[in-house]
């Protein structure tokens, strides 16, 4: 095993890499570098890498120089310094960039430039964070693979000819390729997590209603959240001191109080209970990765945590009715775009027609094929057989997670079945692929929180990603694990 | 069950959607094997289940605060981007007041 795990395969070590939010700071502080020539030194990675990963589908370097000069402008006053002070960062398409063209992955948003920022990217800009660009994901976040941008798929850093996982693919890739220090993404039934599996790359969902959605582009309202991507769990941490938090515009953000997340974060593991639910290992989990799972169980056990055995029997039904759930609000949400306010309008004799046209031509195959799965699943006849009964079996499943957090403290399994597969592999069959998302989709229909780690790697190139699931608002726990993994080793299994 | 091409036009108009022929056909045959795969859902019995509709009921753990604290007043202001918006519509007028251009709609 390689001591740099994070190095892309058939790639230099960047000279960026190793950078964090900590070490950043020390930089600037010292005036070792300026955030401006920080900023420089990341375009430039951008522009000799970003060709064969197409991990950015745009850049803002006026807004980013502009920030770092903010920066450097602070550093020469010798006032104090943001939190997240020159800290190179990307940001997923799907998040509304005030200036900077978002599309959403779609080709019926082509040239929207939004007037305003997202909240979370507003407490990032605050924080002094720098924008470097967008990034490449499945259209309108709909997707396992990324390869359902309209703006071509994005390579997976590690091994090129693979996926980097979806929907935030071009997030995970840009963080694992370190061209980015941190990044944004979504995730609705595993866009953070899955991408952050596949590519090596700490990935962190909150719980729902955790961090503000105010300005993210809608694809599941019951579902979607906004969460950080980083090399090092320490960096999340940081991240979600920032985003997390009541906003008076998103009344689904949730009034409950941002502990400090990093000063939990070295807190002792020893004595933690963590469940090991019997549905996650079962048939369909390919032995390699289960091999570097129970590894990473095996590392924790040893770190005196107390593996328990659980059985969360709704595990089956989570597919179907996510598959339901997320495709009856994305049918809802995707109404907005019909040529008339903004993007792609197709003309037409009348305004049904200019909308159908405009939704026809706009609109890419993943997404018709959900917005007809969801309004088929919502239409009068059979709105009690489908959706009713998914939000039935959605309150059994989170059933099934209240049940296990009164026996154990976190839950652990693998993020995903497979690693991250070749291009093209899986597209012919779109229930296939949707069975991939198993082991995420859970935790997303229960609310709770839920981040992957890297855990070592099949045949040295491929990552694995092991997730941990805490309580809803118990991020600070789940990152405590994360870290202790992460400080014995546990990445490089 | 089956679902016809009928019913696949009948979803399409309801979504305004426009499918071509082949659509229509790839449309058609996914959504059936994709419900088909769902009706496991009835191997449970739901009888006695509540519809989980509202998630955030979570966030009522920590405080029992009447919602209504939740809520922001009802009440517009002002963000400064309507010029903004409507000139980069795809047919957007930025007069007093600014409005967005489409097909007559009396006749539908």
């Amino acid at each position: 095993m390689s001591a740099t795990p994070h190095t892309p395969a058939g790639a230099a070590p960047p000279a960026t890499k190793g950078w964090t939010v900590a070490s950043i700071r020390r930089a600037l502080e010292s005036r070792q570098i300026s955030a401006r020539e920080l900023t420089k030194e990341y375009y430039s990675r951008i522009g000799r890498e970003n060709p064969r990963l197409n991990a950015f589908l745009a850049l803002s370097p006026e807004r980013a120089y502009a920030q770092a000069d903010t920066i450097d402008a602070k550093i020469s006053r010798g006032e104090p310094l943001p939190p997240l002070a020159g800290v190179p960062t990307a940001l997923k398409d799907v998040l509304n960039t005030r200036g900077t063209e978002t599309t959403a992955g779609s080709r019926i948003l082509k040239g929207y430039v939004p007037p305003y920022d997202a909240t979370a990217i507003e407490r990032l800009d605050h924080a002094g964070a720098i924008f470097l660009g967008k990034t490449n994901c499945d259209e309108f976040a709909m997707g396992s693979s990324n390869e359902n941008s309209a703006f071509g798929p994005v390579h997976n850093p590690l091994a090129l000819d693979r996926v980097p996982g979806g929907s935030s693919g071009g997030s995970a890739a840009a963080v694992a390729a370190g061209l980015a220090v941190i990044a944004l993404g979504t995730d609705t039934g595993g866009s953070i997590r899955q991408p952050g599996a596949m590519c090596g790359v700490p990935a962190l969902m909150p719980t729902y209603g955790r961090v503000s959605r105010y300005g993210l582009i809608a694809f599941a309202s019951s579902l979607d959240r906004i969460g950080p991507f980083a090399q090092t769990v320490e960096d999340l941490a940081r991240v979600m001191e920032v985003i997390a938090g009541r906003d008076p515009l998103d009344a689904t953000s949730a009034d409950h109080p941002v502990p400090s997340y990093t000063a939990g974060l070295d807190a002792p593991v020893k004595g933690l209970r963590l469940g090991i639910p019997a549905e996650y290992f079962a048939e369909g989990l390919d032995p390699a990765v289960r091999q570097k799972v129970e590894a990473a169980v095996a590392r924790l056990k040893e770190l005196g945590c107390v593996p328990t055995p659980i059985t969360m029997p709704h595990t089956p039904y989570a597919i179907p009715v996510y598959y339901l759930v997320a495709t009856a609000e994305a049918s809802s949400n995707l109404a907005r775009f019909d040529g008339v306010r903004y993007g792609l309008r197709v003309p037409g004799a009348t305004l049904g027609e200019m909308y159908r046209k405009t939704r026809g031509a706009g609109f890419g195959a993943e997404v018709k094929r959900r917005i007809m799965l969801g309004t088929y699943a919502l239409s009068a006849g059979y709105y009690d057989a489908y959706y009713l009964k998914a939000q039935k079996v959605r309150t059994l499943i989170k059933g099934d997670f209240d049940r296990a957090f009164q026996q154990v403290d976190l839950i652990l399994t693998p993020t995903s079945p497979v690693t991250a597969f070749r291009l093209g592999e899986r597209t012919a069959d779109p229930l296939a692929m949707y069975l991939a998302d198993i082991y995420t989709v859970t935790g997303s229909l229960a609310g709770v929180t839920g981040i992957s780690l890297p855990c070592g790697k099949v045949c040295g190139t491929l990552p694995v990603g092991l997730q941990v699931i805490g309580p809803h608002f118990e991020e600070g726990r789940v990152l405590q694990l994360a870290r202790a993994f992460e400080a014995a080793g546990g990445f490089e299994l | 069950m089956n679902i016809s091409r009928e019913d696949v036009l009948r979803v399409a108009e309801l979504a305004n959607l426009e499918l071509t022929e082949a659509e229509l056909a790839t449309y058609g045959a996914q959504l059936q094997s994709i419900l088909s795969y769902c009706d496991k859902l009835n191997e449970l019995d739901t009888t006695n289940v509540e519809p989980l509709a509202q998630i955030l009921e979570v966030g009522k753990v920590e405080e029992d605060k009447d919602e209504e604290q939740h809520l922001r007043e009802d009440a517009p202001r002002d963000a400064g981007v309507i010029s903004e918006v409507v000139r980069r519509a795809p047919e957007g007028v930025d007069s007093h007041p600014a409005y967005f251009r489409v097909p007559k709609v009396i006749d539908r």
